[in-house]
């Protein structure tokens, strides 16, 4: 009974998917839109994307430096542990996560509240493809913008962990740098990435088809934004489990 | 002309037309009246391809829009204007961005040519030049009514539907949008389909009427054969809407 709606659901986000990539009306209007919602949903996470990078580095820094005080285990072990952790699954699914409740309930209550008040039924008269005129560009502007703000998160995180590290006296700064540069694998920061991407694509576009088949009022919009920020993070979840038991 | 051919539409199990036929015709107003709920958005929105009706057919001028693919029917909303019941202006867009905003998606004018073809239909329907740089949340319901009046006729539509366009504003206002529209429909000769439940409108601008009430069509006829019908629900309908208008004085 649970199953049978589900599938139901499923077909419609593929029909749905199938209308996002049809061919734009106007490359020009397509490009503009792709720069404005790069602004509006990857320029404006770079405040929380910040705040919250630092301060976990920091603090996974400083956990770290508390269980690995052990004369047998060398300082720079710290640096190397908190590089792995903010690099592998902090920056790219932490991160996302977050995103998935910003951005994700951000597109979906746009698009569902022009849903309610027939502005998709505008465009639609119009002989516009509403569905690929509104999601196209946010898809896109998160597959480009999510991976960037993933690197820096990384950046700043490790900046992070670094300065709590000398600033509370557990990490001297050489140590933590030695620590940065142990063992260092650039595949990891590629698997990074290209899972960060992945999920770009799964909040954009799950969030967009939840506002897109709205009906109702404003109280059935504030439904579909939970729904869609609830269904992107558990997407989110099982996707980051089946890419590392693939590329890892 | 705009003809439907027994086109019936069901939500679910929920049947809300009823094997509707009617006629519109060009370079008329053609009015669907009917109480709240009867149906006439549904027809409205059946007529111009928004809901897939479940039988019946649809001729625009002979052309089939229930057969029509995903392509064809684009093609053929070049020629459809729509004026909303609740504007559905696109609100993060200026009032002159809005009116431009189908010439900037299909056609290949310079930017000061669009913006010009903008102006005039705004011009057209009364709006001063200062709202231009307005957005709509900063515009009254009336003005944003004229605005969707000129976003539907920017390109110059063969047909132009408008779902009750003077709901919700004062009786002059009412008056000046129904006039304004009933001029545009007999400058450029277009086949326009007001659905209204204001009796004031079926008056002034009436010119073929078809009552709608439970999602079935019970009449049609024009302004003089109105008072005449021996329709039993269009009496009753027109009884509480004249005693409304006469309460309202
Ligand atoms: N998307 C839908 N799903 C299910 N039922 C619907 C849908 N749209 C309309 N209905 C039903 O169809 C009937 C007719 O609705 P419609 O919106 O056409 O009325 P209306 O004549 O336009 O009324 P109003 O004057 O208030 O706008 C109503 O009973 C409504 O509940
Ligand atoms: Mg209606």
């Amino acid at each position: 009974m649970i199953v049978d709606p589900g599938i139901g659901m499923i077909g419609r986000y593929c029909r749905f998917m199938y209308l996002v990539m049809g061919r734009p009306e106007k490359w020009g209007v397509f490009g503009r839109r792709i720069l404005q919602e790069t602004y509006k949903l990857g320029v404006d996470s770079l405040g929380i994307v910040t705040l919250i990078s630092f301060f976990v580095g920091a603090v996974v820094t400083i956990q770290l430096a508390n269980n690995l005080d052990n004369p047998f285990i060398p300082t720079y072990t710290i640096g190397f542990a908190a590089r792995e952790t903010i690099v592998l699954e902090f920056s790219s699914t932490i991160v996302c996560l977050i995103l998935a409740g910003k951005v994700g309930s951000n597109i979906s209550s746009e698009i569902g509240t022009m849903r309610i008040t027939e502005q998709i039924d505008a465009l639609d008269i119009m002989g516009i493809n509403s569905a690929a005129y509104l999601a196209a560009p946010k898809v896109v502007a998160m597959v480009v913008s999510v991976p960037l703000l993933v690197m820096y998160s990384m950046c700043v995180g490790i900046i992070g962990g670094w300065v709590s590290g000398f600033m509370t006296g557990m990490v001297p700064s050489d140590e933590f740098i030695r620590g940065l540069h142990f063992m260092f694998k650039p595949y990891y920061i590629f698997y990074s990435i290209f899972k960060s991407s992945l999920f770009a694509f799964i909040i954009a576009s799950v969030s967009s088809f939840f506002g897109y088949y709205v009906h109702g009022g404003a109280l059935d919009v504030g439904r579909a934004s939970t729904k869609s920020v609830v269904v992107s993070c558990v997407m989110v979840l099982m996707v980051n489990l089946i890419v590392t038991q693939l590329l890892l | 002309m705009i003809e439907a051919r027994e086109i019936s539409k069901s939500f679910g199990e929920k049947t809300v037309m009823h094997s509707v036929s009617a006629t519109f015709e060009t370079g008329k107003t053609n009015l669907i009246i009917g109480k709240s709920g009867s149906g006439k958005t549904v027809l409205l929105k059946s007529l111009v391809g928004l809901y897939d009706v479940d039988r019946g057919a649809i001729l625009y001028d002979g052309r089939d829009v229930t057969r029509m693919g995903r392509h064809a029917r684009q093609q053929l909303r070049q020629e459809i204007g729509m004026i909303f019941q609740g504007s559905a202006l696109f609100d993060y867009m200026t009032v002159l961005e809005n009116v431009r905003f189908p010439l900037d998606m299909f056609t290949t004018l310079s930017a000061g040519e669009r913006r010009k073809r903008a102006q005039q239909c705004l011009r057209r329907v009364n709006l001063e030049a200062q709202a231009d740089n307005l957005y709509p949340a900063e515009i009254s319901g009336g003005m944003q009514k004229r605005v969707a009046i000129a976003r539907a006729i920017v390109q110059n539509p063969r047909y132009l539907f408008c779902d009750e366009p003077n709901s919700g504003l004062d009786p002059t206002t009412a008056g000046v949008i129904d006039s304004l529209i009933s001029e545009i429909t007999h400058e450029s000769g277009i086949t326009t389909i007001i659905n209204t439940h204001d009796m004031n409108s079926v008056f002034t601008i009436g010119e073929h009427i078809a009552f709608i009430s439970g999602g079935r069509k019970l009449w049609d006829g024009d302004k003089e054969t109105i008072l005449k019908s021996d329709c039993p629900d269009l009496q009753s309908f027109m009884e509480s809407a004249v005693r409304l208008m006469s309460l309202g004085k």
